[in-house]
């Protein structure tokens, strides 16, 4: 068993009228099973309302599921006794940086996790030394979190999950509200964490750039898995992630494109450089040697 | 006729040690029937220049004006002015505060002072340009999903029948289907309606995409103001201040390098696409 | 920019005066304000701003940055130096329409603005030196014995904490709401008081929706980091006294006393 197994999940929303009656029930997470394995990079894609964030809060114990069973760690949420331990085994970053941010100096917040959980004060102390160190936020130890950009903030929230040493950590839409330098910062951060320390990620997103080198991807739709598997696998899906409402990176939806209209390219191109080296392939081929040498001596002379 | 800004200044805190200059000799006109993409990384001056342009804040130098009047001039009434250049700010949808989203798009009309009918048919008007049908409109605005709330927020702009559409990262927070489906929106009221439409946003390809005219800012001031594709020909000094060009951009100028002779003023997928096909047919041809 | 509002936040500078214990600095600040109403001539005054200005230059903290803490007050300053001047009975020393200005009446508002300037300036200094979080550590453990009367000492001084730590980005949303609201044609300043009130509307509104909402968000942050109230917590700053603080304490207790030989001696 993975670190995060989930059997037949089931969430059900239920809207109750002002005499505590069921007015409506919603299905948010619909017979969702997956099983992660620690030290992987994963992530959940979907559109808002596809039930992705509500699977996230299970990974927590914030939510706990209507049918079906999740384990954490091994352990089952629906366990009273396992939630601390649960908990600390799952962090948690959430969307809106400012409203997860508890103290007013960022060291301070970096150390709330630890406290909660009766950690010594020394060992306070080396977890947040560490913890800012591996965000990248040690010059703003002292600062007040209202001073700090959002991708920043963010940063801090990672340090404060991190702080409680986790072996995975679920990030629930962490650059939704967030500028594409502040998107770049975070990404970057929680990459470094899975690579170096080789914590568990499980990353909630529904920007496609984000998630072209994570280990494996779960696409959800209308509270189900619509898909599954390796970025290579999904992203040669075009028209089904189309169908779903979901984004392709830019070089991605171009080789689709020139694909279709006859080209010999690779199913599934997600980045530049292959991208440009099976192109100029093609081109080589089809000028021979001679030509594309001139080619390449033209545009490079023209510059 | 529209807005011209003319060396346009603003200092936070002027005259104590703790001033900084949000806004540097800005000039600039935003003709009748433009589109026009605004970028710039946070902090760069970008939404203090759209709240200058509907007199939400005062330039500390500098004069604006608006069709030729200015606007800071004697009598001139910027109660009338909001209700011409219209604001959307970024989330929207945190204003929203009226029992049922049909009096909320009520609420900017009201305050011009209109009949009664007239409110109601400028709100209906404009909750059918963001395709919000009726079936919504005695929902609490609260109830509705993020999307449809933004949507809402906006109608309550668009009821005011304003001559300028600002707005502020409308599609922040959304997903791609909530992203296409404002700005989809955005282009009909362009096209359709003649707004004159001023986007804010972060997003390279969505501005290559959809207006005809870039104006990026850094450190308050207007550092590059041409065709989107002209701008984007800088790609080198936009990454310098934090920006960049879309990624079809950056594949045409690697093509290129690795010895693919295509054009790299390219900044739609639909354009690259083309641009490679167009350089294979070439080569298809000399060979014949 | 509303972010940098200066009253009740933290200025960070390393200084002995932000080391010491926020307890010391707590009782300080009481022995202060006692001192000031215990003050009642010049040497008394003398003494006091030796104090103060000695524990500013100490927690270097400019003197500037905390006049400007000042700003808020001045209505009630003037007020009272106004009431004081005009309605103090005695010798007159200058006399014009209804209005007298007697020799009592001006000592008696220039003490009062001195003593109020000085009680701001002492307090906002306790903030300055002080983080909101060190601050409410401290109320707690001074207030820990009230525990016994069932009072959830703990659970207040967390709020205290977080309402310190929202104000300033409520201030923030408070004036974006506001022009988002002015876009859309709402007029906040003219009008009786029953159409101003009115139009605070459809500021407060949605004013209350995002503060319910950061709260929910915020509670749920807190639960996901394992917060289960006061019970088994660790502290990362926890309050020990250190020998600054002993010679701080003689230092505040030398303070009083002075002032009260001071007042026996004139």
């Amino acid at each position: 068993m993975g670190i995060i197994k989930a059997k037949n999940l089931i969430y059900n929303y239920i809207k109750r009228d002002e005499e505590e009656k069921v007015e409506e029930v919603s299905e948010a997470v619909r017979d969702v099973s997956l099983d992660i394995e620690e030290g992987q990079f994963v992530a959940v894609l979907g559109h808002n309302g596809s039930g992705k964030s509500t699977l996230a809060k299970h990974m927590n114990a914030l939510l706990l599921p209507s049918e079906g069973t999740i384990w954490i760690g091994g352990k089952d949420t629906k366990d009273d006794d396992a939630l601390w331990e649960i908990r600390q085994t799952a962090g948690m970053v959430f969307q809106n940086p400012d409203n997860q941010i508890i103290a007013s100096v960022v060291e301070e917040d970096v150390g709330f996790g630890p406290e909660n959980m009766g950690v010594p004060t020394d060992e306070i102390w080396q977890r947040v030394d560490e913890c800012l160190k591996a965000v990248g936020m040690t010059a703003y130890r002292k600062s007040s979190p209202n001073r700090l950009s959002g991708g920043q903030k963010q940063r801090v929230a990672i340090a404060g999950v991190m702080a409680m040493e986790p072996k995975c950590i679920v990030l629930d839409e962490p650059t939704a509200m967030l500028d594409p330098n502040g998107r770049k910062e975070v990404i970057r951060t929680v990459r470094e964490l899975n690579q170096k320390k080789g914590i568990t990620v499980i990353l909630i997103t529904h920007y496609m750039e984000e998630v072209i080198h994570a280990d494996r991807i779960y696409v959800m739709d209308e509270g189900e898995i619509a898909m599954e598997g390796t970025p290579q696998e999904i992203f040669s899906r075009v028209e089904k992630l189309k169908s779903l409402r979901l984004d392709v990176p830019q070089v991605t939806e171009l080789a689709y494109e020139l694909r279709k209209k006859g080209l010999s390219l690779s199913p599934c191109i997600l980045d530049i450089e292959t991208f440009v080296a099976e192109l100029t392939d093609i081109w080589k081929k089809r000028t021979g040697s001679s030509t594309a040498k001139a080619a390449a001596a033209g545009p490079a002379s023209a510059e | 006729m529209a807005i011209t800004l003319e060396h346009v200044e603003y200092k936070y805190n002027e005259g104590t040690p703790m001033e900084t200059e949000a806004l540097n000799d800005v000039s600039l006109e935003i003709r009748d029937g433009e589109f026009i993409g605004l970028i710039g990384h946070t902090g760069s001056g970008k939404s203090t220049l759209i709240q200058h342009l509907n007199g939400l804040m005062r330039a500390t130098s500098g004069d604006i004006r608006y069709n030729g009047e200015s606007i800071y001039g004697e009598g001139f009434s910027m109660k009338d002015l909001r209700s011409r250049v219209g604001l959307v700010f970024q989330y929207p949808e945190h204003q929203l505060f009226e029992i049922d989203v049909f009096t909320d798009v009520c609420f900017g009309p009201k305050n011009q002072g209109l009949s009664k009918e007239e409110i109601e048919r400028r709100a209906k008007e404009a909750l059918t340009l963001v395709g919000i049908d009726e079936s919504y409109y005695k929902k609490s605005p609260f109830e509705l999903s993020g999307g449809e709330k933004r949507r809402v927020a906006i109608a309550g702009v668009l009821a005011m029948k304003p001559e300028v559409l600002i707005l502020d990262e409308p599609t922040a927070g959304l997903d791609p289907r909530g992203r296409d489906e404002i700005l989809g929106q955005l282009v009909r009221l362009h096209d359709e309606q003649g707004l004159t439409v001023i986007l804010v946003s972060h997003s390279m390809e969505d501005v290559a995409k959809y207006v005809d005219r870039i104006m990026v800012m850094d450190h308050g001031c207007l550092v590059f103001d041409d065709t989107p594709r002209a701008v984007f020909a800088h790609y080198r000094e936009l990454e310098k201040i934090g920006l960049a060009a879309p990624q079809v951009t950056y594949i045409a100028h690697a093509l290129k390098e690795a010895g693919f002779p295509v054009r790299t003023d390219v900044i739609t997928v639909a354009e690259a696409e083309e641009a490679i096909l167009c350089t294979l047919a070439m080569d298809k041809e000399r060979e014949n | 920019m509303m972010r940098d509002i200066t009253l009740g936040q933290y200025y960070p500078v390393e200084s002995p005066v932000h080391k010491l214990d926020p307890r010391t600095k707590l009782f300080g600040t009481l022995v202060l304000i006692i001192a000031l109403f215990l003050a009642d001539n010049l040497f008394c005054y003398v003494l006091a701003a030796a104090f103060l200005f000695g524990v500013i230059a100490v927690s270097r903290v400019p003197v500037g940055h905390i006049v400007k803490g000042l700003k808020p007050i001045i209505f009630l300053l003037l007020f009272s130096v106004v009431f004081n001047l005009f309605l103090t009975s005695g010798e007159v020393l200058v006399k014009f329409w209804i209005f007298t200005i007697t020799k009592e009446g001006l000592i008696r508002s220039g003490m009062m603005a001195v003593r109020l300037i000085f009680l701001v300036m002492g307090t906002s200094l306790l903030t300055f030196t002080t983080t909101p979080n060190q601050l409410t550590d401290g109320l707690e453990k001074s207030l820990r014995f009230l525990r016994i009367f069932r009072v959830p000492v703990h659970e207040i001084a967390m709020m205290m904490s977080i309402a310190l730590r929202f104000i300033p980005i409520l201030v923030e949303e408070t004036d974006k709401i506001m022009k988002a609201q002015m876009a859309r044609g709402a007029d906040f300043e003219t009008g009786g008081i029953i159409k101003k009130a009115k139009a605070m509307i459809p500021l407060l509104v949605p004013l209350f929706i995002s503060a319910f909402r950061r709260a929910s968000d915020l509670a749920m942050a807190m639960e996901a980091r394992c917060y289960h109230g006061g019970d088994g917590r660790t502290k990362m700053k926890p309050l020990r006294y250190q020998t600054a603080d002993r010679i701080a304490y003689l230092i505040l207790l030398a303070f009083p006393a002075g002032m009260v030989a001071l007042r026996l001696a004139a």
